[in-house]
């Protein structure tokens, strides 16, 4: 870095005091809407925020455009509220210049994957390491209440009034097509689960991509309740976790197990089948990320929630600084003087 | 055969052939060679927009003009007095630009019945008496290349790649040349090739062996050198000028240089430039679109880079909005286009001056934004170097025009000292007590750059307005109102730091030609002629064109008329006439192509009342 830079920064990369959670929110007021899901993200990042121990003026938030990207006024870190859909950008540029900072972003369905989505898979397959926070709650909320990219076929809203023709994405499925590192998914009202997602996505090398199922309570109300209240959850959910069989229902009498590269809901309870014969989670494997990531839309099946993929590789920003400093362990820092005077030069006198 | 020798002042020699024929290597050599002579010269390449056109087809022809001389040299040249056609094709596309009496060297190979045909002519213009009016010299330089490498067991294929070598030994024999700057690169080049120097070299000499010694040629020609400035030279493109200026600036302001661009042309060559100085800490990201380009330029910026972004004119369009953005978080930028044909896709290779409005009004809402303009290659050293001056002080996106025929071509270009370029000094706020994020300067009206990893000033910035002072979000009518206000007299102040608008010529008179750009060499040539035969005729070339230097208006109102040429429909005369309300008389000529100076000088006649 240079110069100028490194005379005003701090170079330490772990804070030298204990942060609280309070120590993370800023002066101003929230306005999401109240019961919006997004003050549970909010809730959850700032109590993480001090487990991880960096210093504060080393953390950024950048965000686009919409309800979820308000996000960085909340936040009393640094923070960088962009332009519609290009919040991975901004983000990678930042991240490409100062390798020192971990960088986060906020931003929803309509922002990381519509208009904002070509940057989503670049920023995915390069691999930069930013955390991006993707707030899912199937509608834009901003823009008052039409349908998103991940909003369901025949979904009714102000610009669908027949019901919306558009085939959603599945943003864990898109993730790994795009080369992502690490992909997980969460629920604004399961508190205890995001705040573990959100831990690992801050410790992972390389662009981690957390979606978040977000509720709106005023333009699409209830579109997660399935997955996130008490009575459906158990039977609808199946969480995620290395190394461990795939069990899910109220009394963990279900599970998931291969048929070929399908996976299928058996039973713990009619003898059929035991533990042993069920899907182990492996997240280092990315073959078994896409299948479980496929289970998203199939109704038969639970949603899976939790890490689908962590692996390392190599990172963008990480590679572009390697080959800055061999150039300068190779050619010396260079000379202005020289370069100038480089080329096919001649002397007039 | 006793030769003649002629002496000429100035000369223009154009090189054409097909893509395959390597034109544009030849015109370098010549070019490389006669600037280490002492001539002052000016270059234009002229490619195909096609990659592999089809071969021997008029769309497939590549051209390299140069323009060299023993007294001062401005432009390409508005017509070339030699041209080297390599094929049917190439004559056929280049005829049109060789002045009457002109000399034509044409390989003759190139003109079978297959060639004729592609290149839509009926008969062969070497027979039917067309080119009666010009001095045809037909030379089989496909055959005398085979001989000169006949023992030499080549492929086909490599000896038919260095038959330009005979045509660049021949213009060398012609104008008095020599070899030894050519045989040097040609070694450098080769190195690990010795039979390609071989062959090179061999083609080379046969080439200039073979006007010594045939009655084909009769006159040679001698062209001095030029009295230039004394001190060291290289020949430099704009792009690779704009290139270097950003560097310098990062230097000389102690930061890093980000580059966030994406591929187009005629821009591209930045980029490729930039991505070789990683040992000046340089980071150029090869974005996935125009809008990441710039966008992750913002992004960099708020990290304390000096970050800029380089395309032309439909990338420009795209980055319209983060533009927007760049001025709303007050952060610094360049954004460098290199102008082509337009609108839409328009003519990518060709020249045009058609986004200046866009340049100073195209974005949504008040968004001032300060623009440079380059005049020539060389000059885009300055105006880059500059832009990230202003940028660094006033906390502000600005934008550099330059164009294709500038990005491209080429010219010998006074090495600057180090020293001698002005200072850059920008600051980081370090002192969280008291900061607030839109607090200005009194003079610059600028805010203060406090980067991340800087204890204590955490402060959030984005697009929505700003609370004056606090830079919270802020809707309020009055708010708005004065920070509009704040964003345009910053970069109206910018007026109070920039050199005065000098004219060329006297103060006052009859008429004032007025331009911007690239066409700065043929406004000076024309006006200088139109001046030598006692016209009250003077040049202003603008640099600065928003804000204009505070001298502008001054300018305009001491003369009678006042001329504006440009390569679009009247933009600057739209902005002239605006901002001070004096009638301005366009030249406007759209054709993708720079101007004449006969151009000029016509209209100034016209003008002036016809010849006095
Ligand atoms: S509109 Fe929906 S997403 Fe937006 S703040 Fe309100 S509840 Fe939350």
């Amino acid at each position: 870095m240079s110069t100028l830079i490194n005379d005003v920064i701090t170079h330490d990369t772990v804070a030298a005091v204990k942060y609280t959670t309070k120590d993370f929110s800023s002066d101003q007021d929230v306005r999401w809407c109240p019961g919006c899901g997004d003050y549970s993200i909010l809730a959850q990042v700032q109590r993480v925020m001090p487990e991880l121990n960096i210093p504060k003026e080393k953390i950024v938030f950048v965000s686009g455009i919409g309800c979820s990207s308000r996000f960085p006024y909340y936040m009393s870190t640094y923070g960088f509220h962009g332009i519609h859909g290009r919040a991975t950008a901004i983000a990678t540029g930042l991240k490409i210049a100062r390798p020192d900072l971990s960088v986060w972003v906020a931003t929803g369905d309509g922002d990381g994957l519509s208009i904002g989505g070509n940057h989503m898979i670049h920023t995915l397959r390069r691999n930069v390491d930013l955390n991006i926070l993707l707030f899912n709650n199937q509608i834009y909320g901003l823009t008052k209440g039409q349908y998103s990219p991940t909003s369901e076929f025949g979904k009714v809203t102000k610009s669908t009034p027949y019901g919306s023709v558009d085939m959603p994405f599945n943003p864990a499925s898109l993730a790994l097509g795009s080369a992502g590192t690490f992909v997980a998914r969460s629920m604004d009202r399961d508190p205890k689960h995001m705040q573990t997602i959100i831990k690992r996505a801050a410790e992972h090398k390389g662009t981690s991509f957390v979606e978040v199922y977000q509720n709106c309570n005023v333009f699409n109300d209830g579109a997660f309740f399935q997955f996130t209240e008490k009575e459906t959850k158990s039977d609808s959910v199946v969480f995620l976790e290395h190394g461990k069989p795939l069990v899910f229902g109220k009394e963990n009498d279900k599970g998931i197990k291969l048929d070929g590269f399908s996976p299928v809901v058996v039973s713990l309870k009619d003898g059929s089948h035991s533990a042993n014969d069920l899907l182990v989670h492996n997240e280092k494997d990315s073959t078994l990320a896409f299948i479980l990531a496929n289970m998203t839309y199939n109704l038969e099946l639970p949603r899976p929630f939790g890490i689908f993929l962590a692996i390392d590789r190599p990172r963008y920003e990480d590679e572009i600084s390697k080959q800055v400093d061999s150039a300068v362990s190779k050619r010396g820092r260079g000379s202005l003087e020289k370069l100038l005077n480089s080329g096919d030069t001649w002397v007039i006198q | 055969m006793e030769k003649q020798t002629r002496t000429l002042d100035e000369v223009t020699i154009r090189f054409a052939g097909d893509s395959g024929d390597g034109m544009q290597l030849t015109g370098g050599q010549f070019t490389n060679t006669s600037a280490a002579m002492g001539n002052d010269l000016s270059t234009l390449p002229d490619y195909p927009a096609e990659i592999r056109a089809p071969k021997d087809t008029t769309y497939g022809v590549s051209g390299f003009q140069i323009h060299f001389g023993a007294t001062e040299i401005n432009t390409p040249g508005d017509h070339c007095d030699v041209l080297v056609a390599m094929n049917a094709a190439s004559l056929k596309v280049n005829l049109r630009s060789l002045i009457d009496g002109g000399i034509i060297i044409v390989n003759t190979d190139g003109f079978g019945d297959k060639n004729l045909k592609l290149a839509g002519y009926t008969q062969s213009p070497l027979a039917d008496g067309s080119l009666s009016k010009y001095q045809v010299f037909q030379v089989d330089i496909t055959k005398l290349t085979n001989l000169a490498l006949a023992d030499m067991n080549l492929s086909p294929k490599i000896v038919d790649k260095t038959k330009n070598f005979f045509a660049l030994g021949m213009m060398y024999w012609i104008f008095n040349r020599t070899l030894d700057n050519t045989l040097q690169w040609i070694s450098e080049k080769f190195e690990k090739k010795p039979e390609m120097i071989e062959a090179n070299t061999r083609v080379m000499k046969a080439g200039w062996n073979y006007a010594e010694t045939t009655d084909v040629f009769a006159v040679r020609y001698e062209v001095k050198p030029a009295p230039l400035t004394p001190g060291k030279y290289r020949n430099i493109s704009g792009n690779q000028a704009a290139a270097l200026g950003l560097v310098a600036a990062a230097e000389k302001a102690n930061l890093d240089l980000f580059l966030g661009t994406y591929p187009i042309t005629p821009a591209s060559d930045i980029l490729h430039e930039l991505s070789n100085y990683k040992n000046f800490g340089v980071r150029t990201f090869q974005a996935e679109d125009e809008i990441a380009g710039i966008t992750s330029a913002i992004g960099a910026s708020f990290g304390g880079a000096l970050a800029a972004t380089t395309t032309s004119g439909p990338g420009v369009a795209l980055k319209t909005e983060a533009m927007g953005l760049a001025v709303m978080v007050e952060l610094p930028l360049v954004i460098v286009n290199v102008q082509r044909g337009g609108p839409s896709t328009g003519l990518p290779t060709k020249t045009e001056q058609a986004d200046l409005l866009q340049a100073v009004y195209g974005r949504n809402g008040e968004a001032p934004i300060p623009v440079i303009a380059a005049s020539t290659p060389s000059d885009c050293f300055n105006a880059c170097f500059e832009a990230s001056r202003i940028a660094l002080k006033y906390m502000t996106p600005v934008m550099v025009l330059t164009d294709g025929y500038l990005g491209n071509g080429s010219e010998p270009w006074l090495v600057p000292s180090v020293k001698d370029l002005p200072e850059i000094a920008p600051k980081f706020r370090k002192e969280p007590e008291g900061y607030l994020p839109y607090k200005r300067d009194e003079r610059t009206l600028s805010r203060e750059w406090a980067i991340p990893g800087t204890p204590g000033l955490e402060h959030r910035i984005g697009g929505l307005e700003k609370q004056d002072g606090s830079g919270n979000i802020n809707y309020e009518p009055e708010n708005h109102d004065k920070m509009v206000k704040l964003r345009a007299a910053k970069v109206d102040r910018i007026a109070d730091d920039i050199p005065a608008a000098a004219v060329e010529g006297d103060a006052s008179g009859d008429l004032l030609v007025v331009g911007w750009g690239g066409t700065y060499g043929t406004l000076k040539t024309a006006v200088e002629r139109k001046r030598k035969e006692g016209k009250k005729v003077s040049h202003l070339h603008l640099k600065h064109l928003h804000p204009l230097p505070k001298n502008v208006g001054d300018i305009l109102k001491k003369f009678k008329h006042v001329l504006v040429p440009e390569i679009n429909l009247g933009q600057l005369s739209k902005i002239l006439r605006e901002r001070y309300l004096v009638p301005t008389v366009g030249l406007n000529k759209v054709q993708g192509l720079p101007f004449r100076s006969v151009e000029i000088e016509q209209k100034i006649e016209e003008i002036l009342g016809g010849k006095q």
